[in-house]
């Protein structure tokens, strides 16, 4: 079984530590895994996406036409991304900074206020952890205790930042089962 | 050591400390700078030595004086940078020190482009420098590879007193995958007091060294290129690496492909499996030595129909495959290098167009 | 009976291939007998280039590497950084450290390299066989200006040292000149005081010699000494340009992030 999961937003979003923080995840978990960022100019205030591979086998090809799964933070990201997900796939959408849902009837859509959500949970920084959050409580990738545990570990070298992204973690959590 | 998650250029510069490189000159150029970021505060942790120099230029030559004092050393840089190595590529050639370079390919040719690429096989394996040299080039597929191929150039450039090139493309050097490390090494250049300008009182003896390339005398030049020649000779027949995938069984068609593009191929491969079709795969991991062999027999296998040579630029490697092959099965090859990773599915469609008309 | 004059250590019993009048031998002898005098022959490399000198590894006993045009600096820093303990010098001529190399001279002498540069300058490429040089005098005759040098094309010369003397890094920028033993006395003191401050630690030196060449001037010996003190040196004036007791920098360093 191979997963492929898309982050994608503006520059500046986490984007690419939340797929790192899921491809650790994976990793603890015995999968093997393959993160592909996009990079280069556009990576400064423009998209900036990144693909997480996730597999019970050895990674053949990194590049993924039509990815399982989308975590998008912004409209154009979904705009982008949104008609490549492959069918029974989650797409999860920050509702904070996207006004229409993606409109596709064959995919499991999560609307999620990550930037209010981030904010009660002390900053809204930590809207990338919401939506990483919520998608894992979603899409059962893996484990949420592996996820707690990789949150650790991203923040280790800046502990004060632990308690803040596990107050995320959860709100992320609870926003995927209200929905 | 545990597996750890690691974008493939700071792979690199881990592999390289862990190789017992404990010297790094560079410049700065996308897509492979993390390397020299790395190594800017891990250097200091190891006490070894970090610079970035005025220019790829200089840089070439700073691994050229280190080479010569007799340490372990190397640079890492894409490929406009590496074109303006080149020439102290060949002068290292012709001095016969050791050195190890890394290639992460971006499109071109000029600017190009920063994604990843696999233009700079004929300069890599054919014609990286003036004069007759050549390096021994190894192309990794993964993370975990990058950092077993690093490990393993330095004792090969020593071996050889020669420079190495790990060719690998942008996406080897951003993909961040689980990769462990082999332990450490420790040795440093064993045959060093030989060549090296480390100092007539760090020797036995009191000759000095001399470190050039310049040989007026043409009876001595052409020694010196017959000298070059017989290593180049010994690499074909000690060195030669590759991988065959879904060979054991009878393929109707052979994919020849290295690098980021022979795992969209293995993909390509299985898809092609469940659908009843058998396709065989020989990766090259050197590039030079050439598997000759390899892709000679694969390709004369009785079920084989066709050879596809699939890479990262406009039909540079499929001159090696159609030499390899020699007419006894049309060679075709496929292609892309704009930056744009040719998908599975293309090659897919690729293979059931070739096997139609037939 | 005490010898009071003989070959330095440091120099092979050769013949050197310079032409009558050059004064590249008198240079050799110079560094090779501050390598004596300073008994640093086992841990010295030098650096040849390409240019008149790139054989200067067949007349000075040391370890030696051979550069590529313009790139000494380069290997200098190469070798300096992995072994400071050993001493290291380039040995250029005007086309290959102010033409092709001046990038590489530039750049190893603002990070302070701890290495020593002689720079000879005789106003002219001489192995390729007088062409004209970044530092050819103004209506100076070459094999690539025959009706002399236009300035308004090609620009005056450059004064190396002095251009060198305006980084605020390097700690030694001298010029010197090996044409008559006045000169030469004062040459291989500044050479000398160069090595000292590597083996100090101290800082990046260069040492211009101002040399000549009649062969491709198209002068005898005595004419090229001549020519030299009469145009030249009023062009490139002798003397400590820069030394590590001037005044050290008082540039505001900006406050790390």
């Amino acid at each position: 079984m191979q997963s492929e999961v898309m982050f994608a937003g503006f520059g500046g979003q986490g984007i690419l530590l939340s797929g790192k923080i899921l491809a650790h995840a994976a990793m603890e978990e015995g999968y093997e895994v393959a993160w592909i960022p996009s990079y280069g100019p556009e990576m400064r205030g423009g998209t900036a996406y990144c693909l997480v591979v996730i597999s019970d086998k050895p990674i053949g090809s990194p590049i993924i036409k039509n990815p399982k799964h989308l975590v998008a933070m912004n409209r154009p990201s979904l705009d982008k991304f949104a008609y490549a997900i492959k069918p029974g796939g989650v797409i999860l959408s920050n509702a904070s900074l996207i006004p229409n849902p993606a409109g596709r009837s064959d995919v499991d859509e999560l609307r999620v206020q990550t930037g209010e959500i981030a904010a009660q949970a002390g900053s809204a920084k930590a809207a990338n952890i919401v939506a990483l959050s919520a998608f894992v409580a979603r899409s059962g990738l893996v484990q949420l205790k592996t996820l707690k545990h990789c949150i650790e570990e991203e923040f280790s070298k800046r502990p004060q930042l632990i308690p803040l992204n596990l107050k995320a973690m959860e709100a992320g959590i609870a926003a995927a089962q209200k929905e | 050591m545990s597996k750890v998650l690691m974008k493939g250029n700071e792979a690199i510069a881990e592999a390289a400390i862990r190789a017992g490189c404990l010297n790094y000159f560079a410049y700065p150029i996308t897509p492979q700078s993390e390397v020299a970021e790395y190594l800017s505060w891990r250097m200091s942790e190891v006490d070894g030595v970090f610079l970035q120099g005025e220019s790829e230029v200089a840089v070439g030559y700073m691994i050229f004086g280190a080479a010569g004092a007799g340490v372990r050393v190397f640079t890492t840089s894409s490929s406009p940078g590496i074109s303006l190595m080149s020439e102290a590529i060949s002068y290292l050639c012709g001095a016969q020190l050791p050195a190890v370079f890394v290639n992460i390919m971006r499109g071109g040719p000029g600017l190009g482009g920063i994604l990843p690429s696999q233009a700079d096989y004929f300069q890599a394996t054919k014609g990286i420098g003036h004069g007759d040299c050549r390096l021994l080039v190894m192309a990794p597929a993964s993370v975990q590879e990058v950092v077993e191929m690093v490990m393993t150039a330095f004792p090969l450039a020593e071996k050889y007193r020669n420079p190495v090139m790990i060719l690998g493309d942008g996406l080897i050097g951003q993909m961040m995958e689980p990769v462990e490390f082999p332990d450490h090494l420790k040795s440093e250049p064993t045959n060093k007091d030989a060549w090296a300008s480390n100092g007539i009182d760090f020797r036995k003896g009191s000759k000095r060294n001399l470190v050039r390339s310049l040989f007026l005398d043409p009876e001595k030049l052409n020694d010196n290129n017959l000298e070059l020649r017989a290593k180049y000779e010994r690499m074909k027949r000690e060195e030669v690496r590759f991988e065959a995938y879904n060979t054991q069984g009878e393929y109707s068609v052979l994919i020849v492909s290295y690098g980021t593009m022979s795992r969209v191929c293995k993909t390509a491969i299985e898809t092609l499996k469940a659908e009843g079709i058998e396709v065989g795969l020989i990766r090259p991991q050197t590039l030079f030595p050439y598997p000759e062999i390899a892709v000679r027999e694969a390709a004369r296998k009785s079920s084989c129909r066709a050879v596809l040579c699939i890479e990262m630029s406009m039909g540079q490697m499929v001159e090696d495959v159609e030499r390899c092959v020699q007419g006894a099965r049309p060679v075709q090859w496929y292609g892309k290098c704009g930056g744009d990773v040719p998908t599975p599915e293309e090659i897919i469609d690729l293979v059931k167009r070739t096997l139609s008309p037939m | 009976m005490a010898k009071t004059f003989q070959r330095p250590r440091a120099m092979f019993e050769a013949h050197t291939h310079y032409c009558p009048g050059c004064t590249h031998g008198v240079i050799h002898r110079l560094v090779a007998e501050t390598i004596d005098e300073l008994e640093i022959r086992g841990r010295t490399v030098g650096i040849a280039p390409v240019g008149c000198a790139v054989m200067a590894y067949n007349y000075i006993d040391c370890d030696f590497q051979e550069a590529a045009h313009g790139r000494a600096p380069a290997m200098a820093t190469g070798i300096k950084r992995v072994r400071p303990d050993l001493m290291v010098f380039t040995y250029q001529g005007d086309g290959d450290l102010a033409s092709i190399g001046m990038g590489e001279i530039i750049h190893a002498a603002n990070r302070g390299e701890k290495f020593t540069t002689i720079f000879v300058n005789n106003a002219i490429y001489g192995m390729t066989g007088g062409q004209m040089a970044p530092t050819t005098m103004p209506n100076q005759r070459t094999t690539t200006s025959p009706f002399g040098r236009k300035t308004e094309e090609v620009g005056m010369p450059i004064r190396v040292a002095e251009l060198l003397a305006t980084l605020v890094t390097p700690g030694y920028i001298t010029r010197q000149a090996a044409i008559g033993p006045k000169y030469i006395q004062k040459a291989k003191r500044a050479i000398r005081q160069a090595f000292q401050y590597q083996l100090e630690n101290r800082c990046f030196s260069l040492v211009e010699v101002v040399s000549t060449c009649p062969t491709n001037w198209g002068m005898t010996p005595q004419e090229a000494i001549h020519w030299a003190e009469e145009v030249l040196l009023p062009y490139y004036p002798l003397g400590d340009l820069k030394t590590p007791h001037d005044q050290q920098s008082k540039e505001k360093s900006c406050k790390a992030k």
